[in-house]
């Protein structure tokens, strides 16, 4: 299907022929709401071990027993619930749903099919081998290692094995929208891409690179180590790869959720993007900026040394701005859309905007958590504060508003329209999927600001507190209000996925009763926007090479000077 | 291209007066969060754990510094300590070290096998531990008192129990 007959060579300020719409075909649909199921069913799982972490904290025992020992031999320890906890909710819920969205952001926003399903299909079933390989260890308790798997702790290589997988997979859906994309160019040369296939676009490139980190991390050292291939690893070289792919895995989960917020928001809102300059130029500076920082992860390793440390925490500073602007092009196509709804004054278009709308309320609520999120994050990048809250519960506090608000409560506003789109149904009780936005919103606050402020007294992360030896009793109090805010979440989430499995079971509605597929429009003309923000080669570039600057020496540094003394352990 | 006309103006970038403010707002924000950064690292000494040795794991505690751990003086009011993190077993050897109020310690500490954390309470003492690396950083003690050290890093199931303790004696 060729979208637009390019035969006027001037510039077209609206392109003539862009199709008004794209109708999916029941087989792409299909395939989108595979992908979502997957996601949702890691979500599903993986938040059952959320409210245990949460009442652990409390020192919370049953019978005299810790609610742990009440789940053997099902679940052996704390630790073997926070792997999945961590995989299958920061890694699996997010990357099948950001997969299964951008098929549509990419067909939808081009108006045309892809290139090659089949490869598209390819992509989803080796992502899925991978997640079912991994599983398999990890229930077994062979791969308590958490979702960061630090070295020398070692886990089964299958474990190793179908990380790769799930990677490589997302990788090979990723070039069936290059693909895809690189038709549509020749067919379109002088049209602006449409903004949500221009989002997703440069997503995926920024995470094709960044994810090379862990690829080399686990290929060249974890899974040889794990099959006894080698005999010890360099774990001060492995953290290094691996934050080279973690930073740029925050961006990862939240340009989805940007997508959302600056392609299809303002329309459900009831009104226009403000500015698809700044959006593309913010697309952009992710693209160049995510990757080369991730030695803010890494202020107090020992073996990084200080100049590195600075130079990426003033990078740090700069991603921070493509976010700000985000922020106020997010704000000003809301505001925009309250004054077309009749707001007026300062702040009188807030009350304006659809707050009965099932999508844009946990959208607009998940910005909101996000507005404290980007705050701790600058506070976790000036490295001097960072060495107060580093490995604190400050840090899932903060991570909480950002993948698990930012993200999973944007995902949950976009999932209200979506499923309903792709299933022919209505959403059961949309009345209660509001107050399920408001439930998640509310429980974390409560959860958040319990986490962040036991981060400050000192606790620690990734310990189950209620029977560390240390606590003392000013932490008490915290630790309650995190397993009743942890509470609250769980019931958020299970209110979600129940909303959506009624939903799915529901009869089919009739078409007009249906959601479609909210695209904003912008109030300056996208053809507007100059050339040089829709053009790959010089952006690809300067991320290059900045990244060969700004990681190339000092990853050098330790590779050539690697010891690979540590043999692994096994200590869960 | 064509020459731009009315009906067909030239692309650019257009940005409305407000957003130019904010760019601007922003900008100058990161600036200064940027040089306050930079002015606390360097004027008030705050320091960071930088490379500072490289060692065998499977050897420390039976050569090298980490052979005996413990507190050294090296004059009067200023020590080292050499701290080695286990994960098997979940302890740091030694568990407790005692200072005079008024001592500078400086803490060499590193892991005889797996990854753990070294966070001294109520301090900006914060080190990952990471075996085949020395972390290290120096602090002075004038309040007296017990101060907890905590393992952060998932180290195994006994992370929890993994602490130490400092005493500042009056
Ligand atoms: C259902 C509601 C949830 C609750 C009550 C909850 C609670 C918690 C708690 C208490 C921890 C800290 C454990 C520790 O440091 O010892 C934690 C860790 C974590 N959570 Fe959640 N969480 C929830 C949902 C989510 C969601 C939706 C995501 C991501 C999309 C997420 C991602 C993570 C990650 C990545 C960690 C860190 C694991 C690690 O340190 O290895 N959580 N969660
Ligand atoms: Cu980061
Ligand atoms: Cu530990």
């Amino acid at each position: 299907m060729t979208a637009i007959s390019t035969t006027t060579p001037v510039v077209e300020v609206t392109p003539a022929a862009r199709p008004a719409t794209y109708v999916l075909s029941k087989g792409e649909k299909r395939f989108i709401g595979l992908q979502l199921l997957v996601a949702v069913a890691a979500l599903s799982i993986g938040s059952l071990f959320g409210p245990l972490q949460a009442l652990e904290f409390s020192g919370l025992t049953i019978g005299g027993r810790d609610i742990y020992a009440l789940f053997q031999p099902l679940l052996a320890s704390y630790y073997q619930g926070l792997t999945l906890h961590g995989v299958l909710n920061a890694l699996i819920w997010t990357t099948f749903f950001i997969t299964g969205f951008f098929n549509l952001t990419v067909t939808y926003g081009l108006r045309r099919p892809l290139a090659m399903p089949k490869l598209n299909w390819l992509g989803f079933i080796v992502m899925t081998v991978g997640l079912l390989t991994a599983a398999v260890p990890i229930l077994l308790n062979e791969a308590s290692v958490l979702y960061t798997f630090y070295p020398p702790l070692q886990a089964s290589w299958a474990f190793y094995v179908g990380l790769v997988f799930v990677v490589v997979g997302s990788w090979i859906q990723g070039y069936g929208f290059y693909i895809t994309y690189y038709r549509w160019r020749k067919d379109n040369p002088d049209v602006r891409t449409p903004l949500m296939a221009f989002g997703s676009l440069i997503t995926m490139v920024m995470w094709q690179i960044s994810t090379l980190g862990i690829a080399v991390e686990i290929l060249t050292q974890l899974l040889p180590w794990s099959l006894n291939l080698l005999p010890g690893v360099d774990p001060q070289l492995d953290r290094t790869y691996f934050w080279f792919t973690g930073h740029p895995l925050v961006y990862f989960w939240l340009l989805p959720a940007y997508v959302s917020w600056y392609a299809m928001l303002p329309k459900q809102a009831g009104g226009k993007l403000f500015s698809d300059s700044l959006a593309r130029f913010s697309f952009w500076m992710f693209l160049v900026l995510s990757t080369p920082l991730g030695f803010h992860h890494q202020f107090t390793d020992p073996g990084v040394p200080t100049i590195w440390k600075t130079i990426h925490a003033v990078l740090t500073y700069a991603v921070a701005f493509p976010s700000l602007l985000t922020a106020f092009t997010v704000v000003a196509s809301l505001e925009y859309a309250g004054r077309q709804r009749g707001g007026k004054g300062l702040l009188g278009w807030i009350p304006k905007l659809p707050w009965r709308d099932v999508s844009v309320t946990p959208q607009i609520l998940a910005g909101v958590l996000f507005i404290f999120g980007g705050i701790g994050g600058i506070t976790n990048a000036s490295y001097n504060i960072n060495l107060v809250v580093h490995n604190t519960s400050w840090v899932p506090g903060h991570f909480h508003l950002t993948v698990a608000s930012a993200t999973t409560l944007s995902f949950m506003g976009i999932a209200y329209w979506l499923v309903p789109h792709l299933t022919h149904r209505t959403l059961w009780a949309p009345k209660l999927a509001l107050a399920q936005a408001w439930i998640w919103f509310i429980g974390m606050v409560i959860f958040s600001n319990g986490m962040h402020t036991l981060g400050l007294l000192g606790a620690p992360r990734r310990t189950p507190l209620g029977i560390a030896p240390y606590v003392p009793a000013n932490w008490e109090p915290r630790l309650l209000q995190t397993a009743i805010g942890g509470s609250i979440l769980f019931l958020g989430a299970y209110l979600f996925i129940t909303i959506l499995v009624v939903t799915v079971l529901r009869k089919p509605a009739p078409a007009a009763a249906v959601p479609e597929i909210p695209e904003a429009q912008s109030i300056q003309d996208p053809q507007l926007t100059p050339q040089w923000l829709d053009r790959w080669a010089p952006w690809l570039t300067i991320a290059i090479l900045l990244i060969i600057l700004v990681y190339g020496p000092n990853l050098l540094y330790q590779i050539t000077n690697m010891q690979n003394t540590s043999p692994g352990f096994r200590l869960w | 291209m064509t020459t731009p006309t009315p009906q067909n103006p030239e692309p650019s970038v257009h940005i409305d007066p407000y957003e130019r403010g904010w760019m601007v707002a922003a900008i100058l924000m990161l600036v200064v969060f940027a040089i306050a950064v930079a002015i606390a690292s360097y004027s008030l000494g705050i320091q960071l754990p930088a490379p500072e040795a490289r060692v065998d794991p499977n050897t420390i505690t039976t050569s090298g510094p980490f052979a005996n751990p413990g507190l050294r003086e090296l004059a009067p009011g200023r020590y080292e300590a050499y701290i080695v993190a286990h994960g098997q077993g979940w302890y740091f050897n030694p568990r407790e070290i005692s200072v005079p109020a008024g001592s500078e310690v400086t803490f060499y500490v590193t892991s005889a096998d797996v990854q753990h954390g070294f966070k001294l309470e109520g301090t900006n003492v914060n080190m990952m531990i990471i075996p085949g690396q020395v972390s290290t950083l120096t602090r002075r003690f004038d309040k007296p008192g017990e101060y907890h050290w905590v393992c952060h890093e998932y180290c195994g199931t006994g992370h929890a129990a993994m602490y130490g303790t400092l005493t500042v004696t009056p």
